[in-house]
C-alpha cells in the first residue's frame, strides 16, 4: 500500500444535498472535510474502505404473466462484485408463484446478502 | 348497458390512486372503485425496479414494485373494488364515467366524487424538436424501461441518452447491467436535471460520460439509427460552431422531462394551469370543478413517490368527505408565485382548514440558488412565514407549512405570495 497522503473529492449520496466531500487518505486513516453533516463522514469512509451499492435487476420466471421477476439485494452489495452477481442472477430461473420479499438467492456469492423478490407474481 | 354506482371513483392505480382509494375508504366512502387500464394495479412503479422508494414513509430503501405492493395489499384489505384492464374514455360534468373493458365491453359508472390519478407521461420527440432522419431506434427512456424491466428485451446495444433526467440516468445503469454500452449522456442545460445521487450511482460508478450544455444536432441513419451528431451550446442556447461530434450508436433515448397526463381532465372542462400542465387545485386537491379531485403526478410532477402517496391520501380523504356532503367550504385565498418560484401547489387555500391541521405549500424554483436561501410567504404587505434552506434547485421541490398561528395575519389578505430568495447572513 502506498503510505503517502492522497487527496480526492467525492460527492456524498447519503442525502439529496450531494455535498462535495474532500477526502485525505493517510494509509488506513481517512480524513474527511466539507461534509454538510456527520453522515457524510461515514459515507466517505465506506466509499474508501468498502464501497457498496443496492443492486436491482430481474431474473427469469416461468409460469407467470410476465417473463421477468424484479429482484433486489437485501442490503448494499460490494460494488466490485456487482457484475459477478448479475451474471449469477442471469443464470437463474424461478417458478411462479412468488411472494414479495421471498428469498430468490440466499447468501449471494458468500457475501451474506440475500436477493429478494420485489413483488408478488402469481401463476 | 348496466350502470354501476359508487361514492368515489378513482382513475388510475399508481401510488397516487392507490393512496386516494385507501383514504377514501378510511374516511367513510362506502363504495370506492379503482379503475385501471393496465391488467394489474401499481402504475408506473411496476417498471421502476430500482431502489430508492419509501425512504420517508417506510424508512426503508425499497424497489418500486415492492413499494406499490404494500399499497395494493392495503387497498385490497380495506375493501377497495378494482376494475382492471379498463380504460376510461370519457367523464361528464355530472360525474358519469364511460369506460371500456375487454370482457364487459362498454361500462357506465355514476360516481358522487371523482379522483383523477392518471399520473404523468414522458415528453416525446415531437416536444423536443429533433432534426434529422426518423429511423427506428429513437425511444423515450420510460419505453425502454418497460421493455428491459417488464417485457424482457433490449432497445439496442450502443446507446446515447439525451437529457439528464432521473429516468435516463437510471436507464443508463440498467442497460449497462444488461450488457449494453452507454456512450454518452447529453444535457442542454448547464446543470443536471435529475438528482445528484443518480449521477453518482448511475453514471459515475460506471464511467458513463455526461456532457453539460450539449445536445443532439442531427440523427443519422436510414432504417435504424447509425450515429448521433452532437453539438455544444452556449449560455444563450446557441450552437457552438465547430464543436460537432459524431457518436456511432444504434439507439437514442430521450429523458427530457415528464408532464401531467390530463387528456381526460381537459375533456371534462377542468381548468388546467399552463405552468404545471395539471389542474388548479385547492388544499383539498379539489379542482375548480366541484367534486373532481386530483391525486399524485396528475397535479404536478413530484420528485419522491412518498410525496405522491401523501398527496393521494389527502385527495382521497377530501373526496370521501365530499361524497358524504361534509367537505368544508370556507373562504379561499389565492396562492401566487413570487420571485424565483415557477409554480406553487395548492393554488387556493381554504382558510378554515388551518384550524384543523398544517397546510404545506409545495413549489419549484425557476433557477438554482446555491447560497443560503429562504422561502417566504407574504400576505401582500408583510412576511408571515419564513424558512431557511441551504440551497434551492429546480430538481428538488421546496416546501413551507402554514399553521393556525397564520390565520390571524391572513384574515384580510386577498392573496398569498410565495418567494425563494437569497438569505443575507
Ligand atoms: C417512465 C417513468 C419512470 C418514472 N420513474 C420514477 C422513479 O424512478 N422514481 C420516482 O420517484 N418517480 C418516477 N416516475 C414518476 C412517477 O410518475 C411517480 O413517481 C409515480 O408513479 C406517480 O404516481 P401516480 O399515481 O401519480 O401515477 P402513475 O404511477 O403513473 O399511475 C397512473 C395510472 O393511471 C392509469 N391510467 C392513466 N389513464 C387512464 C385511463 N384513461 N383509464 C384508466 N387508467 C388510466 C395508468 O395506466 C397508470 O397505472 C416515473 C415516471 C415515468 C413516466
Ligand atoms: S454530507 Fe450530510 S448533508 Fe451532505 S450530502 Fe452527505 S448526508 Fe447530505
Amino acid at each position: 500500500m502506498d503510505k503517502s497522503l492522497q487527496t480526492q473529492s467525492i460527492i456524498c449520496v447519503a442525502c439529496p444535498k450531494g455535498c462535495r466531500l474532500q477526502i485525505q487518505r493517510d494509509g488506513e486513516e481517512v480524513l474527511v472535510s466539507n461534509q454538510g453533516c456527520k453522515r457524510g463522514v461515514e459515507y466517505a469512509i465506506g466509499e474508501m474502505k468498502d464501497p457498496r451499492r443496492m443492486v436491482a435487476t430481474t431474473v427469469q420466471i416461468e409460469g407467470a404473466r410476465h417473463p421477468l421477476l424484479p429482484v433486489y439485494s437485501a442490503a448494499p452489495f460490494p460494488k466490485a462484485r456487482i457484475f459477478e452477481l448479475l451474471a449469477k442472477l442471469r443464470s437463474l430461473k424461478v417458478q411462479a408463484p412468488v411472494k414479495e420479499g421471498q428469498i430468490i438467492l440466499e447468501n449471494a456469492l458468500d457475501t451474506g446478502i440475500s436477493i429478494l423478490a420485489s413483488r408478488d407474481m402469481e401463476q | 348497458m348496466k350502470i354501476k354506482k359508487c361514492d368515489v371513483a378513482v382513475i388510475g392505480s399508481g401510488p397516487g390512486g392507490l393512496a386516494a382509494a385507501i383514504a377514501a375508504k378510511q374516511h367513510g366512502a362506502k363504495n370506492v372503485l379503482l379503475i385501471e387500464r393496465d391488467r394489474e394495479p401499481g402504475g408506473i412503479l411496476l417498471q421502476c425496479i430500482h431502489n430508492g422508494f419509501g425512504v420517508e414513509i417506510f424508512k426503508k430503501d425499497l424497489p418500486g414494485p415492492a413499494y406499490a405492493q404494500h399499497f395494493i395489499h392495503e387497498a385490497q384489505s380495506v375493501g377497495v373494488e378494482f376494475l382492471l384492464d379498463t380504460m376510461v374514455l370519457e367523464i361528464t360534468r355530472e360525474k358519469r364515467i364511460f369506460a371500456s373493458n375487454k370482457s364487459e365491453g362498454m361500462l357506465e359508472i355514476q360516481a358522487k366524487a371523482v379522483i383523477l390519478a392518471m399520473g404523468c407521461r414522458e415528453r416525446t420527440r415531437a416536444q423536443v424538436r429533433l432534426p434529422g432522419a426518423r429511423p427506428a431506434g429513437v425511444y423515450t427512456a420510460g419505453t425502454a424501461q418497460r421493455w428491459v424491466n417488464v417485457e424482457g428485451f433490449m432497445p439496442g446495444k450502443k446507446i446515447v441518452i439525451l437529457g439528464s433526467g432521473d429516468i435516463g440516468m437510471i436507464m443508463a445503469r440498467r442497460l449497462t447491467f444488461e450488457g449494453a454500452k452507454v456512450e454518452r449522456v447529453l444535457e442542454i442545460m448547464p446543470y443536471l436535471s435529475g438528482l445528484m445521487r443518480n449521477y453518482v450511482q448511475c453514471l459515475q460508478d460506471f464511467g458513463i460520460p455526461l456532457q453539460m450544455q450539449h445536445t443532439v444536432k442531427r440523427i443519422l441513419g436510414n432504417e435504424r439509427v447509425e450515429a448521433i451528431e452532437t453539438v455544444a451550446v452556449d449560455d444563450h442556447w446557441q450552437e457552438v460552431r465547430g464543436s460537432e461530434e459524431i457518436i456511432p450508436c444504434d439507439t437514442l433515448l430521450l429523458s427530457v422531462g415528464l408532464i401531467p397526463e390530463n387528456e381526460l381532465s381537459r375533456q371534462v372542462g377542468i381548468h388546467l394551469d399552463p405552468l404545471t400542465a395539471g389542474p388548479f387545485v385547492d388544499n383539498y386537491f379539489q379542482t375548480e370543478s366541484e367534486g373532481f379531485f386530483a391525486a399524485g403526478n396528475v397535479v404536478h410532477v413530484y420528485d419522491l413517490v412518498d410525496w405522491v402517496t401523501g398527496a393521494g391520501l389527502r385527495a382521497g380523504e377530501s373526496a370521501a368527505l365530499y361524497a358524504r356532503d361534509c367537505l368544508p367550504m370556507n373562504k379561499k385565498i389565492a396562492v401566487q408565485r413570487g420571485e424565483n418560484v415557477h409554480h406553487v401547489i395548492p393554488h387556493y387555500l381554504d382558510m378554515g382548514s388551518l384550524n384543523q391541521r398544517e397546510e404545506q405549500l409545495q413549489m419549484r424554483v425557476t433557477k438554482p440558488l446555491e447560497q443560503p436561501v429562504k422561502v417566504q410567504v407574504m400576505n401582500g404587505t408583510e412576511v408571515i412565514a419564513s424558512k431557511a434552506l441551504p440551497y434551492a434547485r429546480p430538481g428538488e421541490m421546496v416546501t413551507i407549512s402554514l399553521k393556525d398561528k397564520h390565520i390571524e395575519p391572513l384574515k384580510n389578505a386577498e392573496q398569498l405570495v410565495v418567494q425563494v430568495v437569497k438569505r443575507e447572513d
